[in-house]
Protein backbone atom coordinates (compact mmCIF):
# COMPACT_ATOMS: atom_id res chain seq x y z
CA UNK A 1 0.00 0.00 0.00
CA UNK A 2 1.63 3.24 -0.75
CA UNK A 3 0.93 6.43 1.63
CA UNK A 4 -0.64 9.06 0.27
CA UNK A 5 2.04 12.36 -0.05
CA UNK A 6 1.50 15.52 1.09
CA UNK A 7 3.29 18.78 -0.19
CA UNK A 8 5.27 20.87 2.47
CA UNK A 9 6.82 23.89 1.54
CA UNK A 10 8.91 25.74 4.83
CA UNK A 11 12.35 27.01 5.42
CA UNK A 12 15.41 24.68 7.28
CA UNK A 13 17.87 27.40 8.27
CA UNK A 14 17.50 29.77 6.14
CA UNK A 15 16.64 27.73 2.97
CA UNK A 16 13.38 27.19 1.25
CA UNK A 17 12.67 23.41 1.35
CA UNK A 18 9.79 21.72 -0.71
CA UNK A 19 8.77 17.96 -0.30
CA UNK A 20 6.22 15.98 -0.14
CA UNK A 21 6.17 13.93 2.59
CA UNK A 22 3.21 11.24 4.41
CA UNK A 23 1.47 12.64 6.76
CA UNK A 24 2.48 10.59 9.02
CA UNK A 25 6.05 11.64 8.70
CA UNK A 26 7.23 13.40 12.11
CA UNK A 27 9.19 16.48 11.71
CA UNK A 28 11.85 15.21 12.92
CA UNK A 29 12.46 12.21 10.89
CA UNK A 30 11.61 14.71 7.83
CA UNK A 31 14.93 16.36 9.12
CA UNK A 32 16.99 13.50 9.48
CA UNK A 33 16.05 10.93 6.74
CA UNK A 34 14.77 13.40 3.98
CA UNK A 35 16.58 16.55 4.71
CA UNK A 36 19.66 14.07 6.23
CA UNK A 37 20.06 17.17 9.02
CA UNK A 38 21.25 14.67 11.62
CA UNK A 39 22.29 16.58 14.21
CA UNK A 40 18.83 16.49 15.65
CA UNK A 41 18.27 13.91 17.65
CA UNK A 42 15.53 11.02 18.08
CA UNK A 43 15.37 10.03 21.44
CA UNK A 44 12.15 8.86 22.97
CA UNK A 45 9.88 9.74 20.00
CA UNK A 46 7.07 10.90 22.32
CA UNK A 47 8.40 14.28 23.87
CA UNK A 48 9.76 13.29 27.18
CA UNK A 49 13.29 13.69 26.40
CA UNK A 50 13.56 16.57 24.56
CA UNK A 51 16.66 15.48 22.61
CA UNK A 52 14.83 16.50 19.02
CA UNK A 53 14.62 20.28 20.39
CA UNK A 54 14.14 22.76 17.07
CA UNK A 55 13.22 26.18 16.75
CA UNK A 56 9.96 26.37 15.22
CA UNK A 57 9.66 30.43 14.05
CA UNK A 58 12.23 31.18 16.75
CA UNK A 59 10.72 29.01 19.11
CA UNK A 60 11.97 26.04 21.05
CA UNK A 61 9.47 23.29 20.27
CA UNK A 62 9.47 19.24 19.80
CA UNK A 63 10.40 17.87 16.49
CA UNK A 64 8.82 14.71 17.80
CA UNK A 65 5.50 16.13 18.40
CA UNK A 66 4.48 17.59 15.12
CA UNK A 67 4.21 15.82 11.89
CA UNK A 68 6.69 17.67 8.72
CA UNK A 69 3.21 18.82 7.33
CA UNK A 70 2.39 21.22 9.99
CA UNK A 71 5.41 23.09 10.07
CA UNK A 72 3.83 24.00 6.04
CA UNK A 73 5.10 27.54 5.97
CA UNK A 74 7.17 27.78 8.96
CA UNK A 75 11.02 28.55 9.94
CA UNK A 76 12.75 25.95 10.95
CA UNK A 77 16.10 26.06 12.76
CA UNK A 78 18.10 23.05 13.94
CA UNK A 79 21.94 22.67 15.51
CA UNK A 80 23.28 22.79 11.99
CA UNK A 81 21.59 26.37 11.91
CA UNK A 82 23.48 27.75 15.21
CA UNK A 83 27.01 27.46 13.79
CA UNK A 84 28.82 30.71 12.64
CA UNK A 85 27.76 31.25 8.50
CA UNK A 86 31.89 30.22 7.85
CA UNK A 87 30.53 26.79 9.75
CA UNK A 88 32.90 27.41 12.71
CA UNK A 89 30.88 26.69 15.98
CA UNK A 90 28.91 29.44 17.99
CA UNK A 91 29.22 31.00 21.43
CA UNK A 92 27.30 28.63 22.85
CA UNK A 93 28.56 25.67 20.99
CA UNK A 94 32.29 26.81 22.17
CA UNK A 95 31.31 27.22 25.70
CA UNK A 96 29.54 23.96 25.72
CA UNK A 97 32.94 22.81 24.61
CA UNK A 98 35.50 25.26 26.98
CA UNK A 99 33.24 24.25 30.23
CA UNK A 100 33.40 19.74 28.89
CA UNK A 101 29.26 20.56 29.18
CA UNK A 102 28.92 17.33 26.85
CA UNK A 103 29.76 12.86 27.88
CA UNK A 104 28.68 11.41 25.22
CA UNK A 105 26.79 14.54 23.25
CA UNK A 106 23.30 13.09 22.59
CA UNK A 107 21.41 15.51 24.26
CA UNK A 108 23.87 18.35 23.30
CA UNK A 109 22.23 19.75 19.87
CA UNK A 110 19.03 19.80 21.62
CA UNK A 111 20.82 21.75 25.13
CA UNK A 112 22.03 24.34 22.63
CA UNK A 113 18.56 24.90 20.78
CA UNK A 114 16.72 25.33 24.19
CA UNK A 115 20.04 27.72 25.79
CA UNK A 116 19.75 29.68 22.54
CA UNK A 117 16.23 30.15 23.00
CA UNK A 118 16.54 31.22 25.75
CA UNK A 119 19.64 33.87 25.53
CA UNK A 120 17.71 35.60 22.75
CA UNK A 121 15.13 36.18 25.14
CA UNK A 122 16.90 36.63 27.85
CA UNK A 123 21.01 37.47 27.78
CA UNK A 124 21.54 37.64 31.34
CA UNK A 125 19.72 34.52 32.75
CA UNK A 126 19.69 33.58 36.47
CA UNK A 127 20.76 29.67 37.54
CA UNK A 128 17.56 29.24 37.80
CA UNK A 129 16.51 30.60 34.86
CA UNK A 130 18.72 28.28 32.82
CA UNK A 131 17.42 25.19 34.87
CA UNK A 132 14.24 26.01 34.15
CA UNK A 133 14.88 26.88 30.41
CA UNK A 134 16.97 23.16 29.77
CA UNK A 135 14.05 21.42 32.17
CA UNK A 136 12.32 19.79 29.43
CA UNK A 137 15.60 18.18 28.23
CA UNK A 138 17.39 14.82 29.38
CA UNK A 139 20.77 14.22 29.99
CA UNK A 140 21.39 10.24 30.99
CA UNK A 141 25.26 10.91 31.87
CA UNK A 142 23.53 13.47 34.17
CA UNK A 143 26.28 16.45 33.46
CA UNK A 144 23.82 19.33 34.11
CA UNK A 145 26.17 21.25 36.21
CA UNK A 146 28.72 21.78 33.27
CA UNK A 147 25.93 22.56 30.70
CA UNK A 148 24.40 24.66 33.29
CA UNK A 149 28.21 26.63 33.80
CA UNK A 150 28.30 26.89 29.68
CA UNK A 151 25.31 28.45 29.49
CA UNK A 152 26.56 30.96 31.75
CA UNK A 153 29.45 31.61 30.09
CA UNK A 154 27.90 32.14 26.67
CA UNK A 155 25.72 34.30 27.88
CA UNK A 156 29.33 36.47 29.44
CA UNK A 157 30.76 35.51 26.26
CA UNK A 158 27.84 37.11 24.34
CA UNK A 159 27.86 40.50 26.81
CA UNK A 160 31.66 40.91 26.04
CA UNK A 161 30.96 41.01 22.76
CA UNK A 162 31.48 37.41 20.78
CA UNK A 163 29.84 36.39 18.32
CA UNK B 1 7.33 4.25 16.63
CA UNK B 2 5.11 5.99 13.97
CA UNK B 3 1.67 6.72 13.96
CA UNK B 4 -0.59 4.55 11.61
CA UNK B 5 -1.42 5.91 8.66
CA UNK B 6 -4.07 8.93 8.22
CA UNK B 7 -5.26 11.58 5.93
CA UNK B 8 -4.27 14.53 6.83
CA UNK B 9 -7.05 18.04 6.52
CA UNK B 10 -6.20 21.49 7.35
CA UNK B 11 -9.72 23.46 7.41
CA UNK B 12 -10.05 27.07 6.93
CA UNK B 13 -12.52 27.62 9.22
CA UNK B 14 -14.16 26.44 12.24
CA UNK B 15 -17.51 25.44 10.72
CA UNK B 16 -15.12 23.07 8.02
CA UNK B 17 -13.30 21.50 11.00
CA UNK B 18 -17.03 20.10 12.44
CA UNK B 19 -18.32 20.08 8.85
CA UNK B 20 -15.60 17.54 8.63
CA UNK B 21 -15.84 15.92 11.95
CA UNK B 22 -19.98 15.59 11.65
CA UNK B 23 -18.69 13.48 8.05
CA UNK B 24 -15.97 11.83 9.45
CA UNK B 25 -17.55 10.85 13.39
CA UNK B 26 -15.37 8.88 15.36
CA UNK B 27 -13.06 8.28 13.07
CA UNK B 28 -11.51 11.75 12.60
CA UNK B 29 -9.65 13.57 15.65
CA UNK B 30 -9.01 17.51 15.66
CA UNK B 31 -5.09 17.88 16.42
CA UNK B 32 -4.35 21.53 18.20
CA UNK B 33 -0.96 21.66 19.75
CA UNK B 34 -0.77 17.75 19.57
CA UNK B 35 1.71 17.48 22.88
CA UNK B 36 -0.58 14.86 23.97
CA UNK B 37 -2.04 13.47 20.76
CA UNK B 38 0.99 12.87 18.71
CA UNK B 39 2.85 10.57 21.40
CA UNK B 40 -0.77 8.89 21.86
CA UNK B 41 -0.53 7.92 17.70
CA UNK B 42 2.78 7.42 18.05
CA UNK B 43 2.11 4.40 20.74
CA UNK B 44 -0.76 3.64 18.46
CA UNK B 45 -3.31 4.36 21.34
CA UNK B 46 -4.93 6.59 19.17
CA UNK B 47 -5.39 5.61 15.39
CA UNK B 48 -7.51 8.37 13.77
CA UNK B 49 -7.80 7.82 10.21
CA UNK B 50 -8.51 11.64 9.46
CA UNK B 51 -6.44 14.25 11.42
CA UNK B 52 -8.10 17.81 11.32
CA UNK B 53 -5.64 20.40 11.82
CA UNK B 54 -7.25 23.11 13.81
CA UNK B 55 -4.01 24.63 14.59
CA UNK B 56 -4.21 27.95 12.40
CA UNK B 57 -7.47 28.61 12.94
CA UNK B 58 -7.27 32.60 14.08
CA UNK B 59 -11.55 32.15 15.24
CA UNK B 60 -10.11 29.76 17.86
CA UNK B 61 -7.08 32.03 19.04
CA UNK B 62 -8.60 35.33 20.56
CA UNK B 63 -8.62 36.22 24.42
CA UNK B 64 -11.35 39.27 25.49
CA UNK B 65 -12.21 40.36 28.53
CA UNK B 66 -15.37 41.72 29.78
CA UNK B 67 -16.17 42.61 33.31
CA UNK B 68 -16.77 39.38 35.01
CA UNK B 69 -15.35 37.19 32.51
CA UNK B 70 -11.49 36.04 30.60
CA UNK B 71 -12.49 34.22 27.11
CA UNK B 72 -9.86 32.30 25.93
CA UNK B 73 -9.94 30.86 22.63
CA UNK B 74 -9.44 26.61 22.41
CA UNK B 75 -6.38 26.67 20.40
CA UNK B 76 -4.51 29.97 22.43
CA UNK B 77 -0.92 28.44 23.27
CA UNK B 78 -0.18 28.56 26.65
CA UNK B 79 2.99 30.29 25.99
CA UNK B 80 0.73 32.83 24.94
CA UNK B 81 -1.47 32.99 27.95
CA UNK B 82 2.27 33.18 30.54
CA UNK B 83 2.81 36.39 28.17
CA UNK B 84 -0.62 38.18 27.95
CA UNK B 85 -0.80 41.11 30.59
CA UNK B 86 -4.52 40.52 30.42
CA UNK B 87 -5.10 37.15 31.28
CA UNK B 88 -2.69 37.61 33.72
CA UNK B 89 -3.93 40.14 35.51
CA UNK B 90 -7.15 38.51 35.85
CA UNK B 91 -6.69 35.54 35.72
CA UNK B 92 -3.45 35.15 37.31
CA UNK B 93 -4.21 31.55 39.08
CA UNK B 94 -4.24 29.73 35.06
CA UNK B 95 -0.74 31.86 35.03
CA UNK B 96 0.93 30.17 38.18
CA UNK B 97 -0.96 26.88 37.00
CA UNK B 98 1.00 27.52 33.80
CA UNK B 99 4.20 27.23 35.17
CA UNK B 100 3.74 23.62 36.36
CA UNK B 101 2.56 22.27 32.92
CA UNK B 102 5.43 20.41 31.04
CA UNK B 103 8.47 22.39 29.74
CA UNK B 104 8.96 25.74 27.51
CA UNK B 105 9.01 23.28 24.34
CA UNK B 106 5.54 21.65 25.11
CA UNK B 107 4.08 25.33 26.24
CA UNK B 108 4.96 26.78 23.07
CA UNK B 109 3.18 24.02 20.68
CA UNK B 110 0.16 23.05 23.72
CA UNK B 111 -2.61 24.72 23.67
CA UNK B 112 -5.52 26.10 26.22
CA UNK B 113 -8.46 23.62 25.33
CA UNK B 114 -6.47 20.72 24.14
CA UNK B 115 -5.44 20.77 27.35
CA UNK B 116 -8.90 20.31 28.30
CA UNK B 117 -10.59 17.88 25.95
CA UNK B 118 -7.27 15.43 26.46
CA UNK B 119 -7.76 15.44 30.10
CA UNK B 120 -5.11 14.06 32.31
CA UNK B 121 -6.86 13.70 35.63
CA UNK B 122 -3.23 15.35 36.38
CA UNK B 123 -3.39 18.24 34.28
CA UNK B 124 -3.24 21.47 35.59
CA UNK B 125 -5.20 23.80 33.22
CA UNK B 126 -8.31 21.15 33.57
CA UNK B 127 -7.97 21.59 37.43
CA UNK B 128 -8.24 25.59 37.11
CA UNK B 129 -11.12 25.43 35.03
CA UNK B 130 -13.39 23.18 37.42
CA UNK B 131 -11.92 25.22 40.83
CA UNK B 132 -13.08 28.75 38.75
CA UNK B 133 -16.27 26.23 36.91
CA UNK B 134 -15.30 27.63 33.59
CA UNK B 135 -17.83 27.37 31.02
CA UNK B 136 -16.62 25.66 28.04
CA UNK B 137 -18.40 26.53 25.02
CA UNK B 138 -18.77 23.39 22.22
CA UNK B 139 -19.90 23.33 18.75
CA UNK B 140 -20.40 21.42 16.30
CA UNK B 141 -21.81 21.81 12.59
CA UNK B 142 -25.21 22.72 13.72
CA UNK B 143 -25.41 24.00 17.00
CA UNK B 144 -22.99 26.01 19.60
CA UNK B 145 -23.83 23.93 23.19
CA UNK B 146 -22.28 25.41 27.05
CA UNK B 147 -21.37 23.00 29.34
CA UNK B 148 -19.59 23.61 33.23
CA UNK B 149 -15.80 22.86 33.53
CA UNK B 150 -17.17 21.00 36.42
CA UNK B 151 -19.68 18.58 34.57
CA UNK B 152 -17.09 17.87 31.83
CA UNK B 153 -14.71 15.65 33.13
CA UNK B 154 -15.94 11.77 33.50
CA UNK B 155 -12.52 9.82 34.19
CA UNK B 156 -9.32 9.78 32.53
CA UNK B 157 -9.65 11.09 29.04
CA UNK B 158 -13.44 10.67 29.14
CA UNK B 159 -15.42 13.79 28.73
CA UNK B 160 -18.72 15.08 28.04
CA UNK B 161 -17.39 16.21 24.41
CA UNK B 162 -18.58 14.30 21.74
CA UNK B 163 -17.20 13.48 18.36
CA UNK B 164 -18.41 15.75 16.23
CA UNK B 165 -17.83 18.80 18.57
CA UNK B 166 -14.89 20.90 19.06
CA UNK B 167 -14.02 23.52 22.13
CA UNK B 168 -14.39 26.47 20.91
CA UNK B 169 -13.87 28.64 23.74
CA UNK B 170 -13.45 28.48 27.75
CA UNK B 171 -15.41 31.23 29.92
CA UNK B 172 -13.39 31.33 33.04
CA UNK B 173 -14.80 33.76 35.50
CA UNK B 174 -12.88 36.74 36.89
CA UNK B 175 -13.34 37.58 40.40
CA UNK B 176 -14.06 41.36 41.16
CA UNK B 177 -13.32 41.70 45.07
CA UNK B 178 -10.58 43.85 45.71
CA UNK B 179 -8.93 41.33 47.83
CA UNK B 180 -8.30 38.15 45.29
CA UNK B 181 -5.53 35.90 45.82
CA UNK B 182 -4.43 32.53 44.61
CA UNK B 183 -1.90 29.70 44.74
CA UNK B 184 -1.15 26.54 42.52
CA UNK B 185 1.21 23.93 43.95
CA UNK B 186 2.06 20.95 43.18
CA UNK B 187 3.99 17.55 43.36
CA UNK B 188 5.92 15.53 41.13
CA UNK B 189 8.86 13.66 40.49
CA UNK B 190 10.62 16.06 38.11
CA UNK B 191 9.27 19.55 37.99
CA UNK B 192 7.31 19.79 34.54
CA UNK B 193 6.26 15.93 34.21
CA UNK B 194 2.93 15.08 35.52
CA UNK B 195 1.62 15.59 39.06
CA UNK B 196 1.20 13.10 41.74
CA UNK B 197 -1.09 15.60 43.47
CA UNK B 198 -1.96 19.53 42.83
CA UNK B 199 -3.54 21.39 44.66
CA UNK B 200 -5.14 25.49 43.41
CA UNK B 201 -7.27 27.84 45.79
CA UNK B 202 -8.62 31.66 45.02
CA UNK B 203 -9.73 33.23 47.95
CA UNK B 204 -11.11 36.86 48.37
CA UNK B 205 -10.73 38.96 51.57
CA UNK B 206 -12.77 41.83 53.15
CA UNK B 207 -10.92 43.89 54.66
CA UNK B 208 -10.75 42.68 58.13
CA UNK B 209 -9.20 39.62 56.57
CA UNK B 210 -12.17 37.15 56.54
CA UNK B 211 -13.53 34.93 53.89
CA UNK B 212 -15.52 36.22 51.41
CA UNK B 213 -15.40 33.44 48.42
CA UNK B 214 -12.79 30.77 48.13
CA UNK B 215 -11.95 28.12 45.70
CA UNK B 216 -10.02 24.74 46.13
CA UNK B 217 -9.30 22.02 44.14
CA UNK B 218 -7.11 19.00 43.89
CA UNK B 219 -5.40 17.18 40.44
CA UNK B 220 -3.59 14.36 39.91
CA UNK B 221 -5.08 12.23 43.01
CA UNK B 222 -8.06 11.16 41.74
CA UNK B 223 -9.62 10.16 38.07
CA UNK B 224 -10.49 13.84 37.17
CA UNK B 225 -9.60 17.17 38.16
CA UNK B 226 -11.95 17.52 41.60
CA UNK B 227 -13.50 20.47 42.70
CA UNK B 228 -14.39 21.51 46.19
CA UNK B 229 -17.10 24.31 46.35
CA UNK B 230 -17.89 22.60 50.04
CA UNK B 231 -14.64 23.25 51.48
CA UNK B 232 -14.46 26.51 50.07
CA UNK B 233 -17.81 27.43 51.38
CA UNK B 234 -16.64 26.10 54.81
CA UNK B 235 -14.13 28.97 55.17
CA UNK B 236 -16.32 31.74 53.70
CA UNK B 237 -16.97 34.47 56.95
CA UNK B 238 -14.09 33.14 58.77
CA UNK B 239 -10.46 34.32 59.33
CA UNK B 240 -8.31 32.58 57.22
CA UNK B 241 -5.54 31.69 59.87
CA UNK B 242 -4.08 28.27 60.33
CA UNK B 243 -6.42 26.53 61.88
CA UNK B 244 -8.98 26.97 59.64
CA UNK B 245 -6.70 26.21 56.45
CA UNK B 246 -5.69 22.76 58.49
CA UNK B 247 -9.17 21.95 58.96
CA UNK B 248 -10.51 22.79 55.22
CA UNK B 249 -6.58 20.97 53.80
CA UNK B 250 -8.02 17.83 55.86
CA UNK B 251 -11.72 18.43 54.61
CA UNK B 252 -10.10 18.23 50.95
CA UNK B 253 -8.36 15.22 51.54
CA UNK B 254 -11.26 13.09 53.21
CA UNK B 255 -13.53 14.25 50.13
CA UNK B 256 -11.16 13.04 47.76
CA UNK B 257 -10.92 9.61 46.11
CA UNK B 258 -7.53 8.68 45.83
CA UNK B 259 -6.06 6.56 43.67
CA UNK B 260 -2.62 4.28 43.37
CA UNK B 261 -0.23 3.36 40.77
CA UNK B 262 3.00 2.35 40.31
CA UNK B 263 4.15 6.38 41.11
CA UNK B 264 2.07 6.71 44.32
CA UNK B 265 -0.01 4.96 46.83
CA UNK B 266 -3.48 6.06 47.22
CA UNK B 267 -2.68 6.98 51.20
CA UNK B 268 0.33 8.89 49.83
CA UNK B 269 -1.79 11.17 47.50
CA UNK B 270 -4.45 11.46 50.00
CA UNK B 271 -1.83 12.97 52.45
CA UNK B 272 -0.20 15.03 49.19
CA UNK B 273 -3.72 16.07 48.77
CA UNK B 274 -3.52 17.49 52.11
CA UNK B 275 -0.03 18.86 52.14
CA UNK B 276 -0.87 20.56 48.93
CA UNK B 277 -4.43 21.87 49.77
CA UNK B 278 -2.91 23.70 52.78
CA UNK B 279 -0.20 24.93 51.13
CA UNK B 280 -2.47 26.51 48.46
CA UNK B 281 -4.64 27.95 50.69
CA UNK B 282 -2.05 29.30 52.62
CA UNK B 283 -0.20 31.04 49.93
CA UNK B 284 -3.61 32.28 48.32
CA UNK B 285 -4.48 33.89 51.51
CA UNK B 286 -0.94 35.86 51.43
CA UNK B 287 -1.69 36.57 48.36
CA UNK B 288 -4.53 38.32 48.83
CA UNK B 289 -2.51 40.72 51.75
Amino acid sequence: MSERLYKVRLKVNGKDVEAEVPSRQTLVDFLRDTLRLTGTHVGCEHGICGACSILLDNEPVRSCLMYAVQAEGCSVTTIEGLSNPDGTPGVLQDAFCEMHALQCGYCTPAMIVASHALLESNPAPSEAEIRDAIGGNLCRCTGYKQIVQAVQLAAENIAKGAK
Amino acid sequence: MKAAPFEYVRPESLAEACALLEEHGPDAKLIAGGQSLVPMMAMRLARPAWLVDINRLEELKAISIDDNTLTIGAAVRQCVIERDSGAQANLPLLGRALKWVGHVQTRNRGTVGGSIVHADPSAEIPLVACVLDATLVLKDASATSEVQAREFFFAPMVTAIAPEQCLAEIRFPTWGEARVGCAFIEVSIRHGDFALVSACAQVALDEEGRCIRAALGIGGASPFPHALPEVGEMLVGRKLDELAIVEAAGAAADLIDADGDLHATADYRRHLARVTAARALASAVEDAQ
